[in-house]
């Protein structure tokens, strides 16, 4: 039955990039996290330390830790804590490859809608993780 | 007749040992927590994201057979009864229902039960909602939020309860919108060995609802599939099976756009979101398979009643009530 399943060359092409992408930050996700579990890297907030913060609210967690925000934890990325951060990243990350990849298809059968579509979800996928937008307490 | 009636008992009990068993472990362990024995000083520090892949775990359990993401459950349950700050768990709860969606999203893709021109229209507003829900959660106080977060819930628990499905709605034309936008499509059922053409709908009322369903989704940290399937089945007339599957597909944009939201902020700790997500997707996996052997309509109810109770306790929490 797979001749009828009428999947469009752009939808099997997204659901590659979907499993890879998906799989890869899985993966990085619990080789890192086991790295800063097991204390093989050194942790920004010790691991004994963190039942004190995680009840506190937000602005008062990253006052007391000194945990930068925005794109910031990439300098501190040599710890466990952040170092779990890229997994999650790639796991947020892996929808703008998928869109990017997809325009091309749209572009040559002069499906420009979805074109235009494609590039509004990359806009406000990208937005969203510029950390430019400001968020406060 | 009398004895009759408790055989009947009997043998549902024995049917459904599996999801009463955790469901009771659900309330014990909620309402254990939420007496705060342990506190957060007497246990070790392990302690807590142990318990908190454990719950997950038999949260993943529960959702596949239920038919409800594992995220709508997250944030109730682990913001009621675990001592993380609600701002924490909801970053996790995205996550979680991000991974699970990221997990399930090309199957679906490629057995054509998510559609991508359905999907993308639909993603692109709630995408745009999610962040500005995002925004609006993380800049008001908790006990706002967790009123909120109760109240939402219950409503969830009514519209479950309530809500009626259609697998094959009858959609005589497709709206102008929809034709413009050529959302149709073809999917093989293999529940019924023949293919089933659909077109949808009323997208314009659908469109409006996604911007809503998307800002709750940020908003709550929550997966929104309990809002998706209703609004694509219901009212745009999209396959039960398509409409659950573009749905779970949709959370890829919508979650991940609110994740980076909540990451930027600082509001994602590892140690509170990692266990979440690894336990949530091994226990799904298992949910779904004992898909055949639990009694779906038993595990919904059961999930309903743990909503219910859980909806409750976030309202008495962001009330100062049930603290």
């Amino acid at each position: 039955m797979e001749n009828d399943k009428h999947i469009s060359p752009e939808q099997e092409l997204y659901a590659t990039l979907l499993g890879w992408g998906g799989r890869a930050g899985l993966l990085i996700l619990v080789i890192s996290f086991l790295a800063y579990l097991l204390s093989w890297i050194p942790a920004h907030v010790a691991l004994d330390k963190l039942h004190e913060v995680w009840t506190l609210p937000l602005a008062q967690y990253l006052a007391q830790t000194q945990t930068p925000t925005g794109w910031h934890w990439l300098g501190l990325v040599a710890n466990g804590d952040f170092a779990s951060l890229i997994g999650i990243a790639i796991l947020c990350g892996v929808s703008l490859v998928c869109l990017l990849a997809v325009i091309p298809i749209y572009a040559r059968r002069g499906d420009w809608i979805y074109v235009v579509l494609c590039v509004a979800a990359l806009a406000i996928q990208l937005l969203a993780a510029s950390g430019k937008l400001g968020v406060g307490h | 007749m009398r004895h009759e009636g408790l055989g009947d008992l009997a043998r549902a009990l024995k049917a459904n040992t599996l999801p009463i068993l955790l469901t009771l472990s659900f309330f014990a362990a909620g309402a254990y927590a939420a007496e705060g024995v342990p506190t957060a000083g007497t246990m070790p520090w392990w302690g807590w994201p142990l318990a908190l892949f454990i719950t997950c775990f038999l949260l993943g359990i529960v959702a596949v057979p239920s038919g409800v993401g594992g995220g709508v459950l997250f944030v109730p349950i682990v913001g009621g009864f675990f001592p993380f700050h609600l701002d924490f768990v909801r970053g996790a709860g995205l996550l979680v229902a991000l991974a699970s969606a990221l997990a399930a999203g090309p199957s679906l893709l490629r057995g054509g039960l998510a559609d991508l021109r359905l999907a993308l229209p639909m993603a692109v507003l709630a995408s745009a909602s999610a962040i500005a829900g995002a925004m609006v959660g993380l800049a008001i106080p908790a006990n706002i939020v967790q009123i909120a977060l109760g109240l939402t819930i219950l409503g969830i628990v009514i519209l479950m309860a309530s809500a009626k499905k259609s697998e094959f709605p009858e959609v005589r034309a497709p709206d102008s919108l929809s034709a413009a936008l050529a959302i149709h499509g073809v999917f093989h059922d293999a529940a019924r060995n023949q293919k089933i053409n659909w077109q949808v709908h009323r997208t314009a009322k659908g469109l409006l609802l996604f911007l809503g369903i998307g800002f709750l989704a940020g908003m709550f940290g929550m997966g929104a599939g309990w809002a998706n399937v209703p609004v694509l089945n219901l009212l745009m007339g999209a396959p039960l099976k398509v409409s659950a599957g573009t749905s779970s597909f949709i959370l890829t944009l919508v979650d991940s756009s609110a994740a980076w939201i909540y990451i930027n902020k600082g509001a994602v700790l590892a140690i509170v979101a990692v266990p979440s997500v690894i336990g949530m997707m091994l226990g799904a996996t298992i949910g779904a398979r004992l898909l055949h052997v639990l009694k779906a309509s038993v595990v919904r109810r059961m999930v309903i009643s743990l909503l219910l109770f859980a909806g409750l306790r976030a309202l008495l929490k962001g009330l100062g009530i049930w603290v």
